[in-house]
């Protein structure tokens, strides 16, 4: 069976790499990877996540050698990889269109890494029709790739970058084609044959809630540099920055002072009131401070922390979305299960309170 | 910041790809060797003398006034040519993609924009002496009129304009098709009428395309050999002048100094349309048509627009039909019956018609694999892969467009005559038959480089790299992907690199030894002595000869192509 891996998985190693880039119209050279440096464990999933722009598409273009890098090592499995170009690397990539070969079947298109290899006939046999099992594609393998519908097409460039067994797979963006349905089966899936497998693989894309449902590790990019990277719950719910809160998912900043601190937990003075932030730092009273709470982590009542006018009340199915005003503040609220809740109307007066451990003190 | 590493890392890995390297090493010199070191040597020979450095050749030359008057000339007939292909390719144009028309009438166009490719260049120049010359047959049998000299001036631009125009036609064809229905719709919509229409959206957009079209027929009026040589009579264009001084007065310098000046001409006019015209045409025509147009159904503008266009398109094709007819007659503006196959058989029987259809046949067949490789490789490169020396490779392969077969010719001759630098290095090459399929290839390269580019650049660069990334090196990426892609590609650049070659007289004219009978060279002979029934029965049967591969790759395509397996499914 496919999920019987003779080849052991590799680690990926970025020893401080850089790419300069030259803008074409003023001729000016930049950095569209600046300095980054980290190290991807053999067999875990670890996104690049950032908007477009900021690099991730490149580095992971340099790991598969499409790019080189002007400063720092890659390495893949402990091997320096800087010289060698990307068909000699252990790597496979899954493109953001596919990149399936229209003059191919689907078997053909799978078994063309093997056929590279010169593994012998009756083992690509048995290798593509594992993998086309695993993939859930067993019968379209006379198929050609124009037959095959966006997901489906999908499945045969995963199917062609895992029958070579990489030592890491790469993706560079591959549900973006896809609608909005499609693309959550697909990430589940992914995600099930890389664990199954235990396969490393770096993913590249754009879409928060995709890196959050699939990674083990996240590493946000902005402007070429790494802007902070740990688990997706790390980096949900303790955010190094207003730009990571606010790209990893909607959030709400209140600015405020530092108060006094019992245990664990800093009290903030607002304008409008205070509250309480769970935090490790020690920051001295007075100081200016920013937290960031998460719109579902918000209750409104008639009693709470904070009073607060109702500016937006919409009914979501699901959740009753709020637009409330703190002081100056404009603080948005998801209400889970709205049906047996007091639904406030805009122009109300009402009350808005937050556990401490589910703020977060900037 | 210092991009060192990654350029030097760049470098590794084209070194660690041999054939890339090798590949790339080839083609430079090639390049070098065949395009631009015969233009180099042009200017060196008409610079540096026996007595050093000096530019008393160009001041000869330009003390000549048949030099001159060519050039006046030239200019002159270019310009005309270039306005008048212009209006009527966009006269067509805007007929076939506005006018709802009949399905008769747009076969008519298809036919007449396929004659000047599958044609020699010379034929419209044989059909208008036979039909308008002084024993025309129009002109002397049903208008009685015994002395019109159709040689010179406007024989050149009557002949030049019909070969030319469908070219702009083409070309503008393209253009309309990719203005947006719904800005004119809107036009309308706001109030204009349809003149209004044409003259404030349409014709402002297409502007810049018009220019280009305008620039390309002009280069290619200038640079056209065939022609003025044949119905040109007295009235002396550069590239005939340039002919003369080399095959007449056997002053190699002063056409090697002549072919300079007509190198800069067209150079010159090259540049702005590849660098201004070409780039603004994309600029204000990038977008797709979002649907289809609503067609004219107007009367009192369909039906003047279509007579006019299908009067012309039938005018056209009756010169074209005029050259096999004529060789039919037993003489051209004497007798005309019985029709007899005498030419014909004089061909093969008194004209060693056969070597020189064997000569041409196996030396165009062996040139245009050659050129359909090449071609596709460089774009291979050019677009799909990054390298230093990459700019270089695009530029010379575009530029030898812009160069006229006579300079190209006189380069070589100056170039290959005495080897290499005239030490004698290589001259073994020239008068061979290997220099000639070179000159076949160097004057195709371009095309198909050009159409490569264009159908490389539709497919997605990621499918290349894909395969490069499953580990197949750069020669298996090219064969076992890029050309299966462009098969349907390939296979019309081998074609057209046949038919190129086949037709081709300008370069060729004087290069050919004796050594090798070329059909156009017998044609151009055949031509000039007045012999015409010969040069017809030669041409009709180049003209079978280029239909019949024409014919050939299209049902090759249909059965064999790439596409056959993909449009099945649609």
């Amino acid at each position: 069976m496919a999920d019987k891996r003779v080849k052991e998985p590799k680690g990926v190693k970025l020893d401080h790499i850089s790419k300069i880039y030259q803008d074409p119209k003023t001729s000016k050279e930049f950095y569209a990877v600046h300095d980054v440096a980290l190290e991807m464990k053999p067999g875990s999933f670890v996104t690049l996540l950032g908007p477009s722009g900021c690099g991730k598409t490149t580095t992971l273009r340099m790991i598969a050698g499409f790019e080189s890098p002007d400063e720092g090592e890659i390495y893949l499995g402990g091997e320096p990889i800087n010289a060698l170009t990307p068909n000699k690397r252990d790597t496979a990539m899954v493109f953001q269109s596919y990149a399936l070969f229209p003059h191919y079947n689907v078997f053909d298109n799978v078994a063309y890494g093997l056929r590279l290899r010169k593994v012998p006939k009756d083992e690509i046999k048995r290798r593509v029709t594992d993998i086309l099992a695993l993939v859930e594609l067993s019968g379209m393998e006379s198929r050609m790739t124009n037959q095959l519908s966006g997901g489906q097409q999908q499945r045969v460039a995963l199917a062609r970058a895992l029958v070579v067994e990489p030592g890491v797979l790469l993706f560079d963006e591959p549900l973006s084609n896809l609608d909005a349905k499609l693309r959550v089966q697909m990430r589940t899936e992914i995600r099930r044959i890389q664990q199954k497998l235990g396969i490393t693989a770096i993913y590249v894309t754009h879409d928060q809630s995709e890196a959050m449902s699939i990674s083990d590790q996240i590493i946000l990019m902005k402007g070429g540099v790494i802007a902070q990277m740990g688990t997706p719950m790390e980096i949900y719910y303790h955010p190094n920055s207003e730009f990571v809160a606010d790209f990893i998912g909607e959030c709400n900043f209140l600015k405020g002072k530092i108060g006094g601190r019992d245990g664990n937990v800093t009290t903030i003075d607002l304008p409008a009131g205070k509250v309480g932030v769970t935090t490790d730092k020690a920051t001295p009273p007075g100081d200016d401070a920013e937290i960031v709470v998460r719109p579902a982590a918000i209750v409104i009542a008639d009693q709470g922390q904070l009073p607060c006018k109702v500016e937006l009340s919409c009914f979501m199915g699901s959740y009753q979305n709020y637009h409330v005003r703190v002081g100056d503040t404009l603080v948005k609220i998801t209400d889970n299960c709205p049906v047996n809740k007091k639904i406030y109307s805009v122009g109300d007066s009402a009350y808005i309170s937050f556990e401490a451990s589910c703020a977060h003190l900037l | 910041m210092a991009k060192g590493q990654g350029a030097a890392l760049d470098r590794k890995k084209l070194m660690a790809d041999p054939i890339m390297m090798t590949t790339i090493v080839v083609l430079i010199a090639f390049l070098t060797l065949f395009i631009l070191y015969p233009l180099a040597i042009l200017l060196v020979d008409s610079l540096y003398g026996s007595n050093g450095f000096s530019i008393d050749t160009f001041k000869r030359i330009f003390g000549m006034w048949t030099f001159r008057r060519a050039i006046g000339n030239t200019l002159k007939v270019g310009f005309v040519v270039g306005i008048l292909s212009t209006l009527i390719g966009l006269l067509f144009a805007y007929v076939e993609v506005y006018v709802r028309m009949r399905k008769v009438v747009g076969g008519l166009f298809k036919v007449v924009s396929m004659l000047p490719v599958v044609s020699p260049p010379f034929v419209l120049s044989l059909s208008m002496i036979m039909l308008f010359g002084r024993s025309g047959l129009i002109t002397r049998f049903l208008l009685g009129i015994y002395d019109n000299d159709i040689y010179g001036y406007w024989g050149i631009v009557i002949v030049q304009t019909l070969t030319f125009f469908p070219v702009c036609y083409m070309m503008l064809k393209g253009l309309l098709k990719n203005i947006d229905p719904s800005m004119e719709e809107a036009a309308r919509d706001m109030g204009a009428s349809r003149w209004k229409v044409f003259t404030t959206v349409t014709f402002p957009l297409l502007l810049p395309g018009l220019g280009n079209a305008f620039l390309v027929t002009f280069i290619e009026s200038i640079a056209d050999f065939a022609n003025p040589m044949i119905i040109g009579g007295s009235y002396d264009t550069l590239a005939t002048t340039i002919y003369l001084q080399i095959t007449g007065a056997m002053d190699k310098e002063g056409a090697a100094a002549m072919a300079v000046v007509l190198l800069c001409i067209t150079l010159a006019m090259f540049a702005v349309q590849k660098y201004y015209l070409e780039r603004k045409t994309a600029a204000t025509l990038t977008g797709k048509a979002s649907r289809g147009r609503m067609l004219i159904e107007d009367k009192s503008v369909t039906v003047p627009l279509t007579i006019l266009c299908s009067l012309g398109a039938i005018f056209v094709i009756m010169m074209y039909i005029c050259v096999p007819i004529g060789a039919l007659f037993p003489t051209w503006g004497y007798r005309f019956t019985p029709l007899t196959f005498k030419w014909f058989s004089q061909v093969f029987t008194r004209y060693r018609g056969l070597q020189a259809f064997r000569d041409s046949f196996v030396l165009s067949l062996i040139a245009s694999p050659i050129t359909a490789l090449l071609s596709m490789i460089i774009s291979y490169l050019v677009v799909k892969r990054k390298f230093k020396a990459k700019g270089f490779i695009e530029a010379v392969s575009i530029l030898a467009m812009a160069v006229p077969g006579t300079v190209l010719g006189v380069g070589y001759i100056r170039g290959f005559a005495n080897g290499i630098f005239h030490t004698g290095i290589l001259s073994s090459l020239y008068g061979t038959g290997l220099i000639l399929i070179i000159v076949f290839v160097v004057r195709s390269l371009p095309t198909g480089t050009r159409s490569g580019i264009s159908a490389l650049r539709q497919i997605d660069k990621s499918i290349e790299e894909s395969a490069y990334d499953m580990g197949a090196d750069s020669l298996k990426v090219f064969t076992s992907v890029t050309l299966p892609l462009i098969k349907d590609s390939f296979l019309s650049g081998l074609v057209t690199a046949f038919v190129r070659s086949i037709t081709a007289i300008s370069a060729i004219i004087l290069l050919v030894t004796p050594s090798y009978l070329l059909i156009t060279v017998q044609i151009n002979e055949f031509a000039e002595k007045g012999a015409f029934s010969i040069a017809c029965a030669f041409a009709t049967i180049l003209i079978i000869i280029t239909y019949g591969a024409v014919l050939l790759m299209n049902l090759f395509i249909k059965f064999f192509g790439t596409s056959r397996k993909q449009k099945e499914v649609e």
